[in-house]
């Protein structure tokens, strides 16, 4: 990393580092962007109206074009990115404790292994959609309910990752010479096991964001939870829905890139963090 | 012999289901029950009614009950196939069910054979020319189109095809002023294309991404290099080797995006109003219609579970080398 600075003399200054700094380069530039999309979305407050221009083309002035009440679309959905980037940290914050959780539980008998792979289907054998539906209803509704809905659904790949984990190290000498000294399964978990599963975990978070705010997206363009008045990228999309025959393309088309771009972004950032933590790969 | 196998088989995932559908049932119950929903006052819609008036709905709906009770009510009901009358359709949940989901089967269905298809064929053509624009090409849509919302992908298309193209009707199973017995197969027919589109376009990225690594992993093993030497080439080595080998794995993972598929359905068919199981879905979910949700939410279970039991079968019945191994034991 020292040493790129002193070999800079090429058109590009990266193009003579090696891998992992360029992989550490693009997870910065990514993490930068989505960041910069976080903060100023939360800064963007009071978007301000005037009929006069209205359902303007998108031009330089307005760079996502204007929508009924004149509102500014790209101030828009910076709003909106943000708010479902929130969404998204919270959501994944719940469902990764869960699925740690779930994991460490799996460890410590037979018994807890079976339940855990039980929960794991039963929340599998209910399509996504209908379930964060269900679970966004029991918690009322609401951007709690999205919050909910989307937190407590999300842990199924990843603690399925890890019990798959858990039970190979669990045959490991080390635990069971710990349960012959006498140590508890919960010390066991957390000194011996947690440990080991962390790099999986990092992963597993970074790439269940992406799904995590798509579904909010979707959730509430189906019209549960957030109110009309509130500048998430699904609302924003449903609201385009009446001005498509109209031939306001932009309304929808630049929200939905955006967050499509964001997704991108944070599976970017997944494969190369991955990439880093598997021993396998990092060396390159 | 394979006869009884078969038999303990199918038994032993009759069992399964059976335990999977009361588990289901039960947690989508008590979730339901959890709600600050109240049935009683769903029914009503906010008409005023005396206090005594509505202890007497609530002992017809039975809601005053503790939870033990109403499980096991629920579960009774269930058993006899009597799954509630529904709130918006004032119809018995069953019947409401089976008319929307018969027309969600005909997308679903079509939607999932073409993307399978298309996306094999296409995960074929770019792992067998690996490196080429066809791949990058492959790759850059699969990547794209795994990100992006699926209902914005239809609101694109519908966009495209219907508004500015005008070729397709913007939405409805049929059109306005018509009833839905009454419309000609062309009518249902022109209002299927743009939801079977978005569908299948949506559906084929994972196939297509599946196939292409699967290929490219068989075309670098050492029996395709042997093949290779053997004077073998183009498309017969991709067909007898590559295919061959990737062609089940495929159409398993097929069957198990049944649940993507529902969760597709859902969104596009509230992108096109397309009056199937998604649209009602969601309509109950957002009018407080608990029992033709639960009832939709048992539907979902079924008929994933159905494309994960095929998904095994396709695997262990189907799968030459799995079979040889267990005539072997």
């Amino acid at each position: 990393m020292i040493k790129k600075k002193s070999n800079d003399n090429g058109p590009w200054v990266l193009y003579h580092a090696n891998l992992r700094t360029k992989t550490l380069v693009i997870i910065g530039l990514s993490a930068l962007v989505i960041i910069s999309i976080f903060i100023s979305g939360y800064f963007v407050r009071d978007i301000p109206t005037s009929f006069i221009s209205a359902n303007q083309m998108p031009s330089l002035e307005h760079l996502f074009g204007t929508d009924w009440m004149g509102r500014d679309m790209f101030q828009r959905t910076i709003a909106g990115l943000g708010l479902s980037l929130m969404v998204g940290f919270i959501a994944s914050a719940v469902s990764t404790c869960i699925s740690i959780l779930l994991g460490l539980f799996s460890s410590f008998n037979k018994f807890a292994d079976e339940t855990v792979a039980g929960i794991i289907d039963l929340f599998g054998s209910i399509p996504h959609i209908l379930l964060i539906i269900l679970v966004s209803i029991m918690f009322g509704g609401g951007v709690f309910g999205v919050v909910m809905g989307v937190g407590l659904t999300h842990w199924t790949p990843l603690a399925r990752v890890l019990r798959s984990e858990v039970k190979e190290i669990r045959t490991k000498e080390y635990i069971s010479l710990a349960e012959n000294l006498g140590r508890t399964k919960v010390w066991i978990a957390i000194k011996h096991i947690l440990p080991l599963i962390v790099s999986q975990i990092i992963v597993g978070v970074i790439l269940m964001f992406p799904h995590a705010i798509m579904h909010e997206a979707a959730i509430t363009f189906l019209g549960f939870g957030l109110p009309p008045h509130e500048p998430a990228i699904g609302v924003i999309l449903s609201e385009s829905m009446n001005y498509l025959s109209s031939g306001y393309w932009w309304l929808a088309f630049y929200p939905g890139l955006s967050l499509l771009i964001v997704v991108l972004l944070f599976d970017l950032i997944g494969e190369n963090v991955e990439k880093l933590l598997n021993p396998e790969t990092a060396q390159e | 012999m394979n006869k009884q196998k078969i038999a303990k088989y199918f038994g032993f995932k009759l069992v399964r289901f059976i335990i999977l559908m009361i588990a289901v049932a039960i947690f989508s119950f008590v979730l339901l029950d959890l709600s600050p929903i109240d049935p009683v006052s769903a029914y009503l819609k906010g008409a005023a009614v005396s206090e005594a008036q509505r202890q007497i709905l609530e002992q017809y709906f039975g809601t005053n009950v503790p939870l033990p009770t109403k499980i096991y009510h629920w579960l009774l009901d269930l058993v006899q196939g009597n799954l509630g009358t529904s709130l918006i359709y004032l119809a018995p949940v069953m019947d409401v069910i089976i008319e929307k989901f018969s027309a969600s089967v005909v997308l679903m269905a079509i939607s999932w054979l073409l993307s399978g298809i298309i996306g094999f064929a296409l995960g074929v053509v770019a792992g067998k020319n690996k490196g080429s624009w066809i791949d990058k090409a492959v790759k850059v849509y699969c990547y794209a189109i795994q990100s992006a919302p699926s209902f914005w992908v239809g609101m694109l298309i519908l966009m495209v095809f219907s508004v500015y193209l005008g070729w397709f009707p913007i939405g409805f199973g049929v059109p306005i002023g018509v009833r839905s017995t009454d419309a000609t197969f062309m009518e249902w027919a022109t209002r299927l294309v743009l939801p079977t589109l978005t569908l299948s376009l949506v559906g084929l990225a994972p196939i297509a991404m599946y196939t292409r690594n699967e290929l490219i992993q068989v075309l670098s093993s050492d029996y395709v290099l042997f093949a290779k030497s053997r004077g073998e080439k183009g498309w017969d080595l991709v067909k007898n080797h590559g295919i061959r080998n990737i062609l089940l794995p495929a159409i398993t993972l097929q069957f198990l995006s049944f649940s993507e598929l529902f969760g597709g359905a859902v969104l596009v068919e509230q992108v096109f109003s397309y009056p199937g199981i998604g649209q009602t879905a969601v309509a109950a979910g957002l009018q407080n219609d608990v029992p033709l949700f639960l009832g939709i939410v048992l539907i979902s279970a079924i008929f994933v579970f159905v494309g994960n039991l095929l998904a095994d079968i396709s695997y262990y019945f189907i799968d030459p080398r799995i079979k040889e191994n267990e005539f072997n034991d």
